[in-house]
């Protein structure tokens, strides 16, 4: 599985209110949600978007809110993968939960230009920008958490189990 | 090797003697909680992955409380699945408008929480019931609808930062500016992924109210829970509350802390959270110069008695400043009742304030006083990201109850005088 698109470059500590605004929390239906994925810090985020692309973000992304609704949107417009120096803890737990692929890679996330196109190898967690010519090594997830991922989420996973 | 108090509750729920920081388990819940935002995401999960009941009618709590009274019809709409599936389900602890609160003030004063208890919330702030000795964290929905189904939930096991208080807070500081100056100095992802553990000499000269408070914050330095030990003060607190017996656990002498954090409580001040951070920390003296259009008193964070209580020894008698609208929220019905009773109220509205029902409303920028663009509120809520009340020019500053009302009277952010 990967992914490969140009990056929308974010900073440190992007909040899930920013991602999608509470005021929009009236809903739970994500294509109505997803018009609005980051309209507080990037306006045009939702027009520029196509599947595939990356966002490629600093230290303690997704902080705040447990809202679901966050990984949701990003996933609904179709980005491919967010790449972070970290993730918040609620936010990680849900994007895997969901299906949304998260990468932390300190060095990716430092370097890496908004613009660049970049792939993303998600069986191996290696990194490509193809604008710089630079690869990271992203770090694997824990066993237990590729299974989640691998058995398509969450429900999915305790479904197989029992 | 020793544990910290919030690695014996999860070995406990675990059903295992010992576990170490990093250690995945799955852990057997006491409390499931969901609200009206995060509840139809997970009854959609819960419905659209096949499972058909929930794992125990009186384990599950669902709270309205973010946008009701339904704000527009799409709240409605959501209020109302909440409604049904509560009802199909038989959930016990359902809370609907005339019974609801803030679901963080609610469950430990309805004793719907205890001691030693294992709690996932769909809602960031369920950190808030390590104050009553719980391990508590927030989640997302399809967590919540996993843990609706099984009544498991899959943790890491967090390291831990301690918090070793002493001495006594100075009678115009309150749990509100402990926790805005913690932040501040381990910055908004200081705690990421770990427990924060208070401890110390100081914790009996705080209240619960102080405690709940600061257990409330935790997920804003970026914290899996907060958690406090259990003295006379918890124990008189729970004493014909909780409806399941409190358990206690305490932290081995030899538990393993990643480190240690010193806190005076005599040095704490007024402190005040600055846009757009809740680690964008000022004492509320070197702010005096900033002037407000909104204040809001009330949240998850500061809608207890005793937050009311201090507003109220500010504002009566007083007025509001010309320009500045000032929105009381007691976080409960029974807040709310007392708050009649005491006199509160008129004295609030003698004062030019006006006061709502219980709701989440302004604090997530939902209704009840959302901001223009350029304007700018003090509140006692609990963050103040981007947009957070409002207009994404419109700015939010964190205080507690005193430096809130104080701030009020004069329209400009005051420093609260020493009682």
């Amino acid at each position: 599985m990967n992914t490969k698109g140009s990056v929308f470059k974010y900073p440190d500590n992007v909040d899930t209110d920013v991602i999608i605004p509470a005021r929009y929390l009236n809903t739970s239906n994500a294509a109505e949600l997803a018009q609005h994925c980051m309209e507080d810090i990037d306006a045009g985020f939702v027009k520029k978007v196509q599947p595939g692309d990356i966002m490629v973000a600093g230290w303690n992304f997704g902080c705040g809110s447990s809202r679901e609704h966050a990984p949701l949107v990003i996933k609904t417009c179709k980005t491919g993968c967010v790449i972070a120096k970290s993730f918040a803890r609620i936010f990680y737990r849900n994007a895997i939960n969901i299906g949304l692929p998260i990468l932390e890679c300190e060095a990716a996330a430092e370097e890496i230009s908004a613009g660049d196109e970049v792939s993303v190898d998600f069986d191996t967690g290696v990194i490509t920008d193809h604008t710089t010519g630079k690869t990271y090594q992203a770090q694997p997830f824990p066993p237990f958490i590729q299974s989640i991922i691998k058995k398509g989420g969450l429900l999915a996973s305790l479904k197989e189990e029992n | 090797m020793g544990m910290t108090m919030t690695q014996k509750i999860l070995a406990a729920h675990a059903g295992l003697d010992s576990v170490e920081a990093g250690q995945l388990i799955n852990a057997k819940l006491d409390i499931v909680l969901g609200n009206d935002i995060t509840t139809p995401v997970a009854v959609n999960e819960f419905k659209k992955a096949g499972f058909e009941k929930v794992f125990d009618k009186d384990r599950v709590a669902i709270v309205l409380d973010h946008f009701v009274p339904n704000k527009d019809i799409k709240a409605a709409e959501q209020s109302k699945q909440c409604r049904e599936f509560a009802c199909e389900h038989c959930v016990s602890h359902f809370y609907d408008v005339g019974k609801m609160g803030i679901e963080h003030a609610l469950l430990p004063e309805q004793g719907v929480v205890t001691a030693g208890d294992c709690i996932i919330g769909a809602d960031s702030h369920t950190c808030t019931y390590g104050a009553v000795g719980a391990f508590s964290t927030g989640v997302g929905s399809t967590d919540m609808a996993a843990g609706m189904a099984t009544g498991m939930a899959w943790f890491k096991v967090p390291s831990a930062i301690r918090f070793n208080l002493t001495g006594k807070l100075p009678a115009n500081c309150s749990g509100k500016d402990v926790i805005l100056t913690i932040i501040g100095m381990i910055g908004v992802d200081g705690a990421l992924y770990k427990s924060m553990e208070f401890t110390g000499e100081g914790v009996k000269t705080l209240t619960m109210d102080d405690r709940l408070c600061i257990c409330n914050m935790a997920i804003e330095a970026g914290a899996k829970n907060g958690i406090f030990p259990v003295d006379e003060t918890t124990v008189a607190y729970m004493e014909g509350r909780c409806e399941r017996k409190p358990v206690v656990y305490e932290a081995d002498a030899d538990a393993v802390y990643e480190r240690t954090i010193e806190i005076n409580l005599s040095e704490i001040v007024p402190t005040v959270s600055c846009p757009h951070l809740p680690e964008n920390t000022h004492p509320a003296k070197e702010l005096g110069d900033i002037k407000i259009d909104q204040v809001v008193i009330g949240s998850c964070t500061n809608g207890r008695m005793e937050d009311m209580e201090v507003a109220y020894n500010v504002l009566k008698g007083n007025k509001v400043a010309d320009g500045v609208r000032c929105i009381i929220i007691p976080a409960t019905m029974q807040i709310y009742r007392d708050c009649v009773e005491k006199g509160y109220i008129t004295a609030f509205i003698d004062a030019g304030a006006v006061v709502s029902t219980p709701t989440c409303g302004p604090c997530l920028g939902g209704y009840m006083g959302i901001l223009a663009a350029g304007e700018r509120c003090i509140a006692t809520t609990n963050r103040n990201f981007v947009g957070r009340m409002g207009h994404v020019d419109s700015e939010v500053y964190l205080a507690s109850p005193a430096t809130a009302a104080a701030s009020a009277l004069t329209g400009y952010i005051t420093e609260p005088k020493e009682a």
